[in-house]
């Protein structure tokens, strides 16, 4: 047997179609990946290495001299401060995501039912919010809100109404943080939504329409599961991006009243930054990871599961 | 002796040189021709004039030392000047020196150079420092920065002398006059009459700007207020002594205060109780003479009737609010004892009254002997506006830093978590007892001591 084996002819040097389109592929995944590098070195630079470099910070004390392990995770669960923390970050996020996703739906409907003529003003005039920076249109909001000089509660006044403490009271301070971000984020949502109603064909509609169904029923039965995939996606994306924001609580209110409304990352700078213990801040804005990945991974896994569905 | 090839003038020539060396600083850097490069963040000053002034001294002192003189100024705005410092400190360069706010210097003192032989040149020369710049700066007996005579201030009061006379029956200009001296009235400046005097103003419509937010300007007042009544709450040794009879009384103190207050101080930020003076809506509130410059461009009117005056007394004495810079340079600079000969220079009384010149009187030297520059009397209108801005003799007084005695570790931890201000809004604004915020600071207290 062993002879046969060792005798067997080698089969000639032949190029195979197949080999040829492996090498092309290979060639192609070499293209792509070259394509592709800056970003891969992108997020290497300033996504993996700054969470790395976090965790490592994380696990030290106070003045970086001494590694500690978990220490500073159980210190902040046993902080008080920090629970609130956890919680009005995820008020402040899930909040401000499911108004702007409403809000974004709503405005992209009435966009998508305008003639198309009148259409681009409109969507150039909603899309003002999210091309100004946020630093910029916050410091606006800023004096709108102003415990003093509001402009709100000048025209309040006008009309007999007693001014609102809009960032003096933890009620009206998170409700105040809260509108300024669904304001700046609401058109992201309009746009995505907008693109995503465009894609649906006709056809259904006019399918719908022949079946005698309603206009509610066009937006439940055809409208929405179209929209779906888009929907979530464009949720996570802003959870993420919400749940990390600083600007718009750190101009408008610092944190306060009495904490009530800070996030991760704004008392993550107060504990890292200004108050000169950096391990315990990196902590703080590591929680905002395995919050983010539950949102993830529920999210995703109705995305995938839909579109092996539609498969 | 004879054969050891030293002659005796030779040891006298040689002990000569060594004793102006060790005496001159800048031997090293005068002497050369060429001093190298030296990188400087320094602050960015409220008031644009201090830029100005600033860059003419360095630049003049760069040319006359053959240093090559690269000069930033970082803005506090945005905590700029903390982002850079946390940066440098991890990456382990950039500028040579930088101004490092109240805190820093203690948080990176192990990658600050020792300033001892500067500290020693200067206070031989200029006398006595203020402690607070001491409990900040020197650490285990080493000086690790120098206090910056640009951006350090004090923040007493600032009044209205047409609406205090008025109102409250005070007449701040009589009571503490241009001049070396205290005139009547002013033995009886105590909380009790500040409370007396914000209840009358509150009646007239132009309540006292007392904000009680997260930010400086309410940690400062706040601060001196507490100390004024012994309330302390972290002791030099470190222990938790928020449950004393002086941090109850203090909190009722502020529960009085704070119902003659605007309604929304508790949201008012480091600029909120400057437009309430400008705008003629506030008798007094606690601040560097910035809001009454302010005012001298856009409201004259207001400018006019402003005079600064020191805060008021407590049983534990009076305390004027102070919040001081520093000057430090990084272990890591390449460029050391150019570094260090010109933080020397700056700080000297030359240059030190330019600066205060140049910033309408706003910024504070750290050393008593420099307090009598003309600028503090010649300002105006009106005349001798801020003669009692910085602390003179006659105040009785003494410069501090909110939550001083605690180790600057916790202390920091302390100021800008604002920790006496939610304890006042804990009792004033949300209802609860004193008891309840008391137990509340001791849980955030001892987190904040862990090592």
């Amino acid at each position: 047997m062993s002879q046969g084996t060792l005798s067997a002819p080698t089969a000639p040097a032949v190029v195979s179609p197949h080999g040829t389109l492996r090498r092309l592929a290979r060639r192609n995944s070499t293209t792509a990946f070259l394509l592709t590098l800056p970003l891969i070195l992108l997020v290497l630079g300033l996504v993996v290495y700054p969470f790395l470099y976090a965790l490592y910070l994380a696990t030290l004390n106070k003045r970086m001299t001494k590694f500690i392990g978990l220490d500073n995770f159980t210190f902040l669960f046993s902080r008080q401060t920090f629970w609130d923390v956890v919680f009005q970050s995820v008020l402040f996020a899930v909040t401000a995501v499911v108004v702007k996703a409403l809000i974004g739906f709503i405005l992209a409907h009435v966009l998508h039912a305008l003639p198309a003529k009148g259409q681009r003003k409109w969507r150039g005039m909603l899309l003002v919010p999210w091309v100004i920076p946020p630093a910029i249109s916050t410091l606006a909001w800023w004096w709108l809100f102003d415990p003093s000089y509001s402009a709100f509660n000048w025209v309040l006044a006008g009309i007999g109404v007693d001014p609102v403490p809009w960032l003096g009271v933890p009620g009206w301070a998170r409700f105040s943080v809260i509108l300024v971000n669904v304001w700046y984020g609401s058109p992201f949502f309009m746009i995505m939504y907008l693109a995503a109603l465009k894609s649906v064909p006709d056809q259904l509609y006019e399918a719908a329409a022949i079946d005698g169904a309603t206009g509610w029923q066009r937006l439940r039965y055809v409208t929405f599961p179209m929209m779906r995939n888009i929907i979530s996606i464009t949720v996570l994306f802003s959870l993420i991006v919400t749940f990390a924001n600083f600007d718009i609580v750190r101009i408008l209110t610092n944190g306060g009243p009495l904490d009530t409304t800070h996030v991760f990352a704004t008392y993550a700078f107060q504990v890292g930054i200004q108050s000169g213990d950096i391990p315990l801040g990196a902590t703080v804005s590591l929680f905002m990871f395995p919050l983010l990945a539950v949102f993830a991974i529920f999210i995703l896994r109705g995305v995938n599961r839909r579109n092996k569905e539609m498969a | 002796m004879e054969g050891n090839g030293f002659s005796r003038r030779t040891v006298l020539r040689a002990g000569a040189l060594g004793a102006v060396a060790s005496a001159l600083p800048l031997v090293n850097v005068h002497g050369q021709n060429a001093g190298g490069k030296l990188s400087l963040g320094l602050w960015d000053h409220w008031v644009p004039a201090g830029n100005d002034a600033m860059r003419k001294i360095v630049m003049e002192w760069g040319q006359k030392n053959k240093v090559e003189i690269q000069l930033d100024f970082i803005t506090s705005v945005g905590n700029k000047n903390l982002l850079t410092i946390a940066a440098e400190s991890q990456a382990k360069q950039g500028h040579d020196v930088l101004s490092f706010p109240t805190w820093e210097v203690r948080a990176k003192a192990d990658l600050l150079e020792p300033m001892d032989d500067v500290m020693g040149r200067l206070q031989q020369k200029y006398g006595e420092l203020n402690p607070i710049t001491e409990y900040l700066a020197k650490i285990e007996g080493k000086w690790h920065a120098v206090p910056a005579i640009s951006g350090s201030q004090n923040k007493p009061a600032l009044g209205r002398i047409d609406l205090l006379k008025q109102h409250a029956g005070l007449d701040i200009q009589a009571m503490y006059p241009a001049s070396d001296k205290v005139g009547p009235g002013a033995d009886n400046w105590t909380w009790d009459t500040f409370l007396k005097a914000a209840q009358a103003c509150h009646k007239a419509g132009v309540p006292f700007g007392l904000p009680i937010g997260q930010f400086t300007d309410a940690t400062d007042w706040i601060g001196s207020l507490f100390q004024a009544f012994n309330a302390t709450l972290v002791n030099e040794k470190g222990d938790i002594t928020v449950k004393s009879d002086g941090v109850r009384q203090v909190l009722d103190y502020a529960k009085r205060l704070c119902a003659v207050l605007p309604g929304d101080v508790f949201s008012w930020d480091d600029a909120s109780n400057n437009r309430a003076l400008i705008s003629g809506k506030s008798a007094l509130i606690f601040n560097p003479p910035s809001a009454w410059a302010v005012a001298k461009r856009d409201a004259p009117d207001v400018a006019k009737e402003c005079w600064s005056f020191p805060a008021p007394a407590g049983a534990n004495g009076r305390y004027t609010p102070y919040l001081p810079y520093f000057w430090g340079v990084w272990a890591f600079s390449k460029n050391k004892g150019a570094a260090k000969a010109l933080i020397e220079y700056l700080s000297e009384r030359d240059q030190a009254q330019a600066m205060v010149a140049a910033s309408g009187g706003y910024d504070i030297p750290p050393f008593g002997s420099m307090t009598n520059f003309d600028t503090w009397e010649t300002e105006g209108p009106p005349k001798g506006v801020v003669y009692n801005y910085p602390v003179r003799p006659q105040h009785n007084a003494k410069q501090f830093i909110a939550c001083y005695p605690a180790p600057p570790e916790t202390a920091v931890q302390m100021y800008n978590q604002a920790i006496q201000a939610k304890m006042i809004a804990r009792v004033a604004q949300s209802g609860d007892s004193i008891d309840s915020a008391i137990s509340w600071a001791q849980g955030e207290l001892e987190g904040f001591s862990r090592g």
